[in-house]
């Protein structure tokens, strides 16, 4: 148990960010899933299925990567932890394979989701159809459209996807819809919310069952002869890929970066509130209307952040940085070009992230771990129409 | 006791209470509706002060606070013409919390109370994290008026009706605000409500037509009704038209109380 990322206090606090901001009407389910979820992870049982399940269903443990043209031309060693090779493509998975399996132990039958590029949609539907559970996913309206094939292939898995029409239309508001839903279906729905965000349980819950990237990273590295990397770099939009590695590494000297995008940096721009049941960073107006993020990554499209990593903000644990969008598409090329890798959009902000600070924040031939959240297949379409000027 | 948690258990002694939702700045001429609904017999009135994301609100109340905010309604604003009609019946205003925590509980709780407000509904705030804000409330004597729910088991209940001031929010179904068939659960939920404080009891969610309002009348101590008059005014319906509303709704609360 990591002493800085440890349980949240029993209101689901860490520090002054985090609790539970919900209408009286959620606050049962809340409280049955907070019992349930520390009855789960207690029982040796659960967790072994949850391991099997990542295992013999998910791809993992996935690999540690030495990316060695990179760290050569950027004059650091770089290794990736490949978050890219789990099943439907990216870190989601190890969140979704233990809600789904949660949902079960509670005698739940059906789960929904918000999803905004339609990861954690996929993820969700891909999870749910395994166990055998119904599926509804809510996707704003804008969100359908930029992001259609994902639409599709959460049908195919059987899931039924809602466009939601409500607000802006996006990943903001697809998490309203699915809190609003929720209310009316709460005795047999689990919510499988996509991110360490939300009321408590969900913040510490989604970490514990990502801390699994951090928990075997740490080993992988060990067997480069790595001990403590210097840096440990990951891309925030909610901050659960962030969320699970950091959790391998909190109690160690490495210094944690967690890349918001800059139109998005609930960190860097951002001011305590109350959203969708957490107080945490949020973009918001003068007034505490929330504000819209903007990001070439609908993944990195959300105005707020997890409350855990408002509070390692706080404590100077992990410091935040942002990278726009300009220097993503580069960033992209580069990894797919020098290690045949192809990131998705939101990964390759991490990776922007180094190419901009080696050298300079990250000194010469110091050691990084990059959190490779997830890989690109999902973007090539709109990458293709950036590169070639038509977007 | 709080100031309104007197005049509503005085209200419970004569009639039933009639509490139309209107949306703060939702046209420009807001508080003529307000003043209408008062002409025709409510007894209080909530008025909701827009949030870009309300979690407990369906369609109708969503499209009215994302007009609100487009004719650039916030808390002060609000507060300010709240001040300046000088309603005589309570002002209980309805908002998320971050508009609050965003301006500063004090100086929220302050602005309120010298707005004439005399309780505020925060739906995304249960009792778990209500203390801070219950707390600067109640000091400048401003109720804070809670939700039980279908869901809220019995022991939740009690801790809810020791807290709740004023009147207790009994939610009729599970479900965010908007129109819908029937009062649903709400003969159980005000059971439980009853059974665990001597709190006044509003029944509301889902509210539709004048006979759920007679229904629900009989089962609680007052009625909310908030999408079925939001929507008249986003389909254009004059002060006038509103006031009538309200008067049917009137004739069916007044129609309980008769046959209880
Ligand atoms: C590949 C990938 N990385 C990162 C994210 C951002 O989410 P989080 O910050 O929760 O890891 C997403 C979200 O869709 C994603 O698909």
């Amino acid at each position: 148990m990591s002493a800085v990322m440890g349980p949240p206090d029993a209101g689901g606090h860490f520090g002054t960010f985090g609790g539970r901001f919900v209408p009286e009407a959620l606050m049962p389910a809340c409280l049955e899933l907070d019992a349930a979820f520390r009855d789960a992870w207690g029982d040796p049982d659960f967790v072994a299925e949850y391991h099997r399940t990542l295992r013999e269903f998910g791809g993992r443990p996935t690999p540690v990567t030495y990316l060695g043209r990179l760290s050569e031309r950027l004059g650091i060693s770089v290794y990736a932890k490949r978050e890219d090779l789990a099943h439907t493509g990216s870190h989601k998975i190890n969140n979704v394979v233990g809600q789904a399996l949660l949902t079960r132990r509670m005698g739940k039958t059906r789960v929904i989701a918000e999803t905004g590029a339609g990861q954690h949609g996929v993820a969700t539907a891909t999870a749910a159809a395994r166990l055998g559970l119904a599926c509804t996913v809510y996707m704003g309206e804008v969100d359908t459209v930029r992001q259609a094939l994902n639409v599709f292939r959460m049908e195919l898995l059987g899931a039924t996807v809602v466009p939601v029409t409500s607000g802006s239309r996006t990943l903001k508001d697809a998490v309203n819809e699915a809190l609003r839903e929720w209310v009316t279906c709460v005795a047999d729905t689990h919510y499988c919310i996509g991110s360490v965000m939300g009321p408590h349980p969900f913040p510490w819950m989604v970490r514990e069952f990502q801390s699994v990237i951090g928990v075997e990273a740490a080993n992988q590295l060990r067997e480069f002869g790595v001990t403590t990397p210097d840096f440990v770099v990951a891309c925030v939009g909610g901050g659960s890929n962030a969320a699970g590695v950091f959790a391998g590494f909190a109690d160690s000297s490495a210094q944690l970066i967690g890349v918001e995008a800059a139109g998005g940096s609930a960190v860097g721009l951002g001011m305590p509130g109350v959203l969708h049941g957490m107080r945490s960073l949020l973009l918001q107006d003068d007034h505490g209307q929330i504000e819209e993020a903007y990001s070439i990554s609908a993944g990195l499209d959300y105005p707020g952040i997890g409350p855990e990593h408002a509070h390692l903000a706080d404590l100077g644990r992990a410091r935040y940085v942002a990278v726009g969008d300009d220097v993503v598409i580069e960033a992209l090329q580069v990894l797919s070009q020098l290690e045949g890798i192809i990131p998705a959009l939101e990964t390759a902000h991490a990776v922007a992230w180094l190419l901009r600070a080696a050298g300079d924040e990250i000194p010469a031939r110091s050691t990084v771990l990059l959190n490779l959240s997830g890989r690109g297949d999902k973007d090539v379409a709109q990458v293709r129409s950036i590169l070639r000027g038509e977007s | 006791m709080t100031s309104l948690d007197t005049r509503l258990r005085d209200l419970r002694t004569r009639r039933k209470a009639l509490v139309p939702y209107f949306i703060g700045g939702l046209t420009e001429d807001w508080t003529t509706y307000v003043s209408a609904s008062i002409l025709a017999g409510a007894d209080v009135i909530e008025v909701g002060v827009p949030f870009s994301d309300p979690m407990m609100d369906g369609p109708v109340i969503q499209a009215g606070a994302l007009r609100a905010l487009g004719n650039a309604a916030t808390l002060e604003s609000i507060c300010h013409e709240l001040s300046a009609a000088s309603f005589e019946v309570p002002i209980v205003v309805m908002t998320y919390y971050n508009v609050l925590h965003h301006f500063g509980l004090e100086r929220s709780a302050e602005l309120l109370a010298q707005s004439g407000v005399a309780g505020v509904i925060v739906p995304d705030l249960a009792i778990e994290e209500l203390t801070p804000w219950r707390d600067v409330a109640t000091a400048a004597d401003v109720s804070s008026v809670l939700m039980v729910a279908p869901s809220s088991p019995d022991e939740r209940v009690r801790r809810i009706g020791e807290l709740s001031q004023g009147f207790v929010y009994a939610a009729a179904r599970m479900a965010v605000t908007g129109q819908a068939a029937d009062v649903g659960d709400a003969s159980r939920v005000v059971g439980a409500v009853r059974a665990a404080c001597d709190t006044p009891a509003y029944v509301g969610i889902g509210i539709t037509t004048a006979e759920h309002a007679r229904e629900a009348a009989t089962i609680g101590d007052g009625v909310i009704v908030g999408s079925a008059l939001v929507q008249r005014i986003l389909d254009g319906a004059s002060a006038q038209e509103l006031e009538g509303a309200i008067s049917t709704f009137r004739r069916a609360l007044d129609q309980a109380s008769s046959e209880a």
